[in-house]
């Protein structure tokens, strides 16, 4: 996945990659994402779990957090 | 230039965890994992794994691990780490794994200051055998055998593990934590990973409990689960460093 | 080599230490206590690590633990306190761990009594703790075996990856005898890939016992099976003492096997051709002993110290063919040989047609 390039063509702004085979869906990123930037997509992984995707990844701010509680070690951030 | 700052630690295995959507173990277990890494002790850790959904670890760190029976684990840890004083060893276990059949081990690997390092994952619950009553259970909590809430009068009042240990002399680090919160969950870090120097510098046993969810068997989701915890199990467990010795603090 | 006098229970310290034992975890029980209370003494000399567990279930446990690292460890209990064993063992034979455990048998069942008995003999040979797996036991019937068959327990944990028990009883524990302290023989480098102390560069390990699915769990036993055949096959051992013209067996192992060369003796002064087959490992039990016997002699007599267990194994092993009795004593009660001779006499109807 590239790095997210904001409308000015400038690099780099703060992004999550969630990866696919370890999100089960639990919808704890979704709680604690403050820009609420997060929900569950519309592609299910090998297991069957919708897995979280970023609706919008301009306004992230890399504060982590999801990443934090995620209990899955399924969320990276990159900045 | 574009940076990774978070990324999976090299101390988890590539396995995708086998625990429940949102069960607090995955959460726990990175702590670990990174403070072992980032401590440079995962080629000479042993971890002991118990009987419970902790088991499991076994599966998801990277270093050598042995599984012990039901409670035991403790007393596992204290065989390996007496046989290779220069390893670091620890245990992972459930409150129903440490705080019921394996109390006795828990109070006296305290007792004895072995030099090893335990984690409590405590969730007031049997979460594998299917959500039966702990001796961590909270007063009026429903589960499959306390089905009318917990009575006080018939079954008593839950045990707060780390309290009772903080007594022994040869306990010389325990805290109580929480992962329900991203700033709980750095707090645990913080003392998850002390819970190793105090091991690594030699200076005793190292206890921390980490208040956790069980979603499947607390029949919430795994939100509703945090604020479950924060509301129900907050109030009655202390949190905080409730012991840490002089030679602790100068680390 | 020394040749000293020394209890039972020491002797079997002493044993471990120049077997290379530096581990021991343990739990004072009487008439086991010495093997703790000496090691404890002379550990630090050596070298050695002591832990007087919080019962006896740490003790296994930490055994348990300690044998992972690859290195030799012990523990010795009594009766009671291998009950409580139990489930460590089955957790220790599935793991495949070396270990030797030691039982100084005290009369039971419940608190029972603290003289000798050969009560556990189905707890250590038919298994005891759950599951189906099998521990080498061992019997020794005299001071100097206490130590030789310690030695030989230690290779044999080694060798095949599975505890060893040596099954010894409370008079042997708690007399002195003299004792030659032998060099340890030169045992063979076993495998030692699988050993557990920190995945430094090498794949990480795992030392575990669960069977995830039914499939595995067949597998796993199948395994465990091949193994116990192996050792059945290879590892029999016992005593013959005047066999060669027997028409009627004594069996027995430990105390009352070492009372009944005095019975044969006594017998033998009476014209009455007795032998001796003294089992010395119990499980595998020497079933290769009695071949020859089975269509041979006229009858055996078992001498045990309790109600009836090893006559179940020699029953099976001379497929019920010569009349088979049991002579017991129990509660810590020791036989003389004469009793054991004019049960035989009696039981036979011998000499009987000598009476004036």
């Amino acid at each position: 996945m590239q790095a997210n390039v904001n409308r000015k063509g400038e690099i780099p702004l703060p992004r999550i990659n969630v990866i696919e085979k370890f999100c089960k869906s639990c919808g704890l990123c979704i709680e604690v994402c403050p820009k609420k930037i997060i929900s569950i997509g519309d592609t299910a992984n090998d297991k069957g779990y919708f897995t979280a995707v970023c609706i919008n990844q301009d306004e992230c701010i890399g504060c982590g957090l999801c990443a934090t509680i995620c209990p899955d070690v399924a969320i990276e951030v990159y900045k | 230039m574009e940076k990774q700052i978070f990324k999976r630690s090299k101390g988890l295995t590539d396995v995708s965890f086998s625990f429940c959507p949102g069960c607090t173990h995955g959460i726990i277990m990175r702590l670990i994992a990174e403070s072992l890494e980032e401590l440079d002790i995962i080629e000479e850790t042993i971890g002991v794994s118990p009987v419970g959904c902790a088991g499991f670890c076994q599966n998801f760190f990277t270093c050598d691990f042995v599984g012990a029976a039901h409670g035991r684990a403790q007393a596992v840890g204290t065989g390996i780490k007496r046989s290779l004083p220069d390893k670091m060893v620890f245990t992972y276990q459930g409150d129903g794994d440490i705080a019921s059949i394996g109390t006795q081990h828990a109070i006296h690997t305290a007792a004895r200051g072995e030099n090893i390092t335990s984690i409590m994952v405590n969730n007031a619950i049997y979460g594998m055998t299917g959500g039966q009553m702990a001796p961590t259970t909270l007063e009026g909590m429903k589960t499959s055998t306390s089905p009318f809430g917990r009575d006080k009068a018939l079954t008593g009042s839950p045990v707060d593990l780390p309290k009772l240990i903080a007594n022994l002399e040869g306990a010389v680090y325990v805290a109580s934590v929480s992962v329900d919160s991203p700033k709980n969950i750095n707090i645990a870090k913080k003392a998850i990973k002390k819970a190793f120097m105090v091991q690594k510098a030699g200076l005793g046993f190292a206890f921390v409990s980490v208040l956790s969810t069980c979603p499947t068997n607390w029949g919430l989701s795994p939100a509703q689960s945090m604020q479950w915890l924060r509301d129900n199990m907050m109030p009655i467990y202390e949190l905080g460093e409730l012991k840490v010795t002089e030679e602790v603090k100068s680390l | 080599m020394e040749r000293v006098l020394m209890k039972g229970n020491e002797i079997i310290g002493e044993a471990a230490i120049r077997s290379g034992c530096r581990l021991f975890f343990g739990y004072p029980i009487t008439p086991s206590t010495e093997v703790i209370e000496y090691l404890s003494a002379k550990f630090p000399d050596v070298g050695g690590t002591i832990v007087q567990a919080e019962d006896e279930i740490g003790a296994i446990n930490m055994c348990y633990g300690a044998a992972c690292t690859g290195n030799r460890v012990m523990t010795a209990s009594s009766s009671p306190g291998v009950s409580l064993k139990q489930e460590g063992l089955s957790y220790s034979a599935a793991a495949e761990l070396p270990m030797v455990v030691v039982n100084v048998n005290r009369c039971g069942p419940g608190l029972g009594g603290l003289g000798p008995a050969q009560s556990d003999y189905f707890q250590a040979t038919k298994g005891g703790g759950h599951g189906d797996y099998r521990l080498i036991v061992l019997a020794p019937s005299k001071a100097q075996e206490l130590y030789d068959y310690t030695m030989m327990a230690f290779d044999l944990a080694e060798k095949y990856r599975n505890p060893v028990m040596i099954l010894s009883d409370g008079f042997l524990g708690q007399t002195m005898e003299p004792v030659i302290l032998k060099e340890k023989p030169a045992s063979e480098e076993y495998d030692r890939s699988w050993i557990v102390n920190g995945a430094k560069g090498r794949e990480k390990r795992i030392i575990a016992s669960y069977s995830l699915t039914n499939e595995i769990g067949e597998e796993n036993n199948l395994r465990w099976e091949a193994k116990y055949k192996a050792i059945e096959e290879q590892e029999q051992q016992w005593e013959e003492f005047q066999t060669d013209d027997a028409e009627y067996l004594l069996v027995s192992y430990g105390t009352t096997g070492r009372i009944c060369k005095s019975t044969v003796i006594e017998a033998r002064k009476k014209g009455i051709k007795l032998g001796l087959i003294r089992p010395i490992t119990l499980w595998p039990f020497p079933k290769k002993a009695f071949a020859p016997f089975m269509d041979k002699v006229k009858g055996i007599v078992t001498v045990e110290l309790n109600t009836g267990q090893m006559i179940e194994d020699v029953e099976l092993a001379v497929r019920c063919k010569p009349e088979t009795h049991l002579f017991r004593r129990q509660g810590g009660m020791l036989p003389t040989e004469f009793e054991i001779l004019e049960f035989v006499e009696s039981k036979f109807n011998l000499n009987s047609d000598k009476e004036v």
